[in-house]
């Protein structure tokens, strides 16, 4: 059944590939998608496999980066077939094998128990999804391509020597190199220092910039600005979780080898950067998607700052948050995607009034900006407030204390961005577009911001029984 | 073996500097290539009895980087009908003094690092730091595309170079994934070139600064 769950997607891929119709191809994205997340949830059941010594297993922090995405893909799924349908005029060959040979990598990613076979997966995942980035064919959108291919590929080269660093030092300390997680786990203590903490500094760095953390963020705005909105859900809720699975295991490498105290600081001091550097330039942001990207930058931020505080409270909300960010980002991106289409245009100086002319979109645009900003009752507001919490319970007051000011900087800068556009009534001149609300392109945002309220209000047991069971998997030495 | 191993390191360098200094795009494929089939000898020469494993990834390495990679680069370079200079943002001789500078650098680091006992002699750590050193150099002092793909490929040499101290921990399905990977990202970079070319009519990366704060 894994063997299935990894191969599907690519093999729908190629099925996607020979379908000769434009019109029908895109019907492949619910189809897989929804094999998909029913086999997931299967794999879910499944009591887990020998996670010591095997190349391919689920463990519980896999298991919830597999769920986030596979929930994520399928809802999107049904937003890209009216996307698709609404821009006939393009082939969309590509796009559906790239989304679904995407699926796959990332599917082999949250499986993958192997440093060397996890970096292949993210590899593939960010090969898969560069030419989505530029489906437009607009210069714009070839320049942001090639800087998310290269800056994306320089980072993860630095990760492979991370990687090579971690077998090294097994190796220097007498024992085979290996690059099993299983096996490093078991032998963290005696890893040879000075190695492990080069291996952690290349590999935060190198998965860092795959994840978009600051200063290593410079291609997120150009990505994210100039790829399609669904697209752009998908890079920020799932290719960034995916990163950042890749940064919890060598966090939990290091853990294991009692190294907590020194990864703290730096994995702190990169989560305020990031949410500093989100903030200044969401203040004054002139395209509402590029200011989407800072806000994934802040995320990314809050996640590694929950990683630096540690501790069961703060790795549980860090959790909770990676997937309440994908939920919420599937909100904004997909109602950006449908404000940009009804005015060809993602600048606020030429989007008013989004309320009035599309009152769904719009509603959910500002729904969704209230949710990913932490207002309650949204689910973002509890993981960012346990982590708060968690920062107050350890005596870290100063990173608290910029913790709350960076939050209030974004939210009166996201704000004002996203009040100008909502409010107000659109320009004589902005042009009518033919693009109106349909089912399918509110269908999927309304399910995100569902389940986003959902996981505010209250926690389903199955879901809080692996945060948990994660949580445990992460402090507890095997 | 050793001896063997060394002076087929020092050409690994050579081959660095070589490509710093030289003008022509296609001169730079070629010496890349080059450098591509030495790495992929190189593990033969490492173990005196080579595994059957290790002989297939040789075989995918000088494969892949000997002849697919300057295939496609080639392929790409006539397809787009560019001039045929490097045009460097850094004159050629102040990148080989870089370059060789980095060298030095590495020569001298990998000496202070805390190394496993059988690897203090060889050269394959100095080797491999300065060639992801040059990777870099290539990266960021170059305008082209299709240099900067080039670049990308050298830095990717001197991670190989470090990898080979570790064949026991890299399965063969992991290193040909690793090579697979390679393979396709220069495949999506050329067609990316492609389509830099068509939409600026210029493989300048330097016209690629539309998107800025």
């Amino acid at each position: 059944m894994t063997l299935l769950l990894l191969l599907f997607p690519a093999c729908m891929a190629l099925v996607a590939l020979a379908i000769p119709s434009n019109r029908l191809r895109p019907w492949v994205l619910p189809v897989t998608t929804a094999v998909h997340l029913a086999l997931t949830l299967l794999a879910l059941l499944r009591p887990a496999g020998n996670i010591a010594t095997s190349w391919i297993a689920l463990d519980p922090l896999g298991k919830l980066v597999l769920l986030l995405i596979s929930v994520l893909y399928f809802i999107t799924s049904f937003y890209l077939v009216g996307y698709l349908h609404y821009r006939h005029e393009r082939s969309n060959r590509i796009v559906c094998a790239c989304l679904l040979s995407g699926l796959s990598a990332m599917t082999l990613l949250t499986w993958a128990h192997h440093l060397g076979i996890m970096w292949v997966a993210i590899e593939t995942t960010a090969l898969s999804t560069a030419p989505l980035i530029y489906f437009n064919h607009t210069p714009r959108s070839i320049e942001a391509a090639w800087k998310y291919l290269l800056i994306g590929s320089v980072g993860i080269a630095l990760a492979l020597l991370g990687s090579f660093f971690l077998a090294y030092a097994s190796l220097r300390s007498g024992l085979p190199p290996t690059l099993l997680l299983g096996e490093l786990l078991r032998e963290a203590p005696q890893l040879s220092k000075p190695w492990l903490h080069a291996a952690f500094v290349l590999m935060l760095v190198g998965y860092g910039t795959k994840m978009g953390l600051a200063p290593m963020h410079t291609w997120k705005p150009d990505a994210y600005g100039e790829a399609p909105g669904a697209i752009g859900a998908l890079l920020a809720g799932g290719v960034t979780s995916c990163a950042f699975l890749c940064i919890l295991r060598i966090y939990h490498i290091c853990l294991a080898a009692g190294d907590g105290p020194y990864v703290a600081p730096m994995l702190l001091f990169m989560g305020l950067l990031s949410m500093a550097i989100a903030g200044i330039f969401m203040v004054g942001q002139q395209d509402y998607k590029r200011m989407l990207a800072y806000s994934s930058v802040e995320h990314m931020g809050i996640l590694i700052l929950g990683l630096g505080l540690g501790g069961a409270a703060a790795l549980f909300g860090t959790l909770l948050h990676m997937i309440n960010n994908g939920l919420t980002k599937g909100v904004l991106f997909l109602s950006a995607g449908n404000i940009h289409r009804s005015y060809n245009s993602a600048q606020t100086s030429v989007v008013h009034g989004a309320l009035r002319r599309l009152p769904l979109s719009g509603g959910l645009f500002l729904t969704g900006f209230l949710a990913i900003t932490g207002s309650p009752p949204f689910a973002p507001f509890i993981s960012e407030f346990s982590i708060f919490n968690a920062a107050i319970d350890s005596g870290h007051w100063i990173a608290s204390g910029l913790f709350l000011l960076f939050l209030l900087v974004i939210f009166i800068g996201m704000g004002a961005t996203v009040l100008r556009i909502v409010q107000g009534s659109a320009p004589e001149s902005t042009p009518q577009t033919p693009y109106r609300d349909s089912l399918f392109t509110t269908f999927s945002p309304i399910v995100f911001l569902g389940l986003a309220l959902l996981l505010g209000l209250a926690i389903p047991s199955p879901l809080n029984h692996m945060l948990m069971d994660a949580v445990h998997y992460l402090e507890v030495q095997p | 073996m050793n001896s063997l191993l060394n002076a087929a390191l020092v050409l690994v360098l050579a081959l660095n500097l070589f490509a710093l200094g030289t003008s022509r795009i296609l001169t730079v494929i070629r010496t890349v290539t080059f450098q591509g089939i030495l790495l992929g000898i190189l593990p033969l020469l490492v173990h005196g009895h080579p595994s059957l494993p290790a002989v297939y990834a040789s075989a995918a390495a000088i494969l892949l980087k000997g002849f697919a990679i300057p295939f496609m680069l080639t392929r790409a370079m006539r397809d787009v009908h560019i001039k045929r200079e490097v045009e460097p943002l850094i004159g050629f001789l102040p990148s080989m003094i870089l370059g060789a500078v980095a060298t030095g650098f590495a020569l001298i680091f990998a000496g202070e690092l805390p190394l496993a006992d059988e690897h203090m002699t060889p050269l394959l750590v100095p080797a491999a730091l300065s060639t992801m050193f040059i990777g870099f150099i290539l990266l960021t002092t170059r305008a082209k595309a299709i240099l900067q793909a080039m670049g990308y490929l050298v830095l990717e040499n001197g991670i190989f170079i470090f990898g080979m101290m570790l064949v026991e921990a890299m399965p063969l399905i992991v290193e040909l994934g690793i090579l697979l990977d390679l393979f396709v990202g220069i495949f999506v970079i050329c067609i990316i070139v492609n389509h830099v070319n068509q939409a600026f009519s210029s493989l300048d990366t330097r016209h690629l600064a539309a998107l800025k704060e």
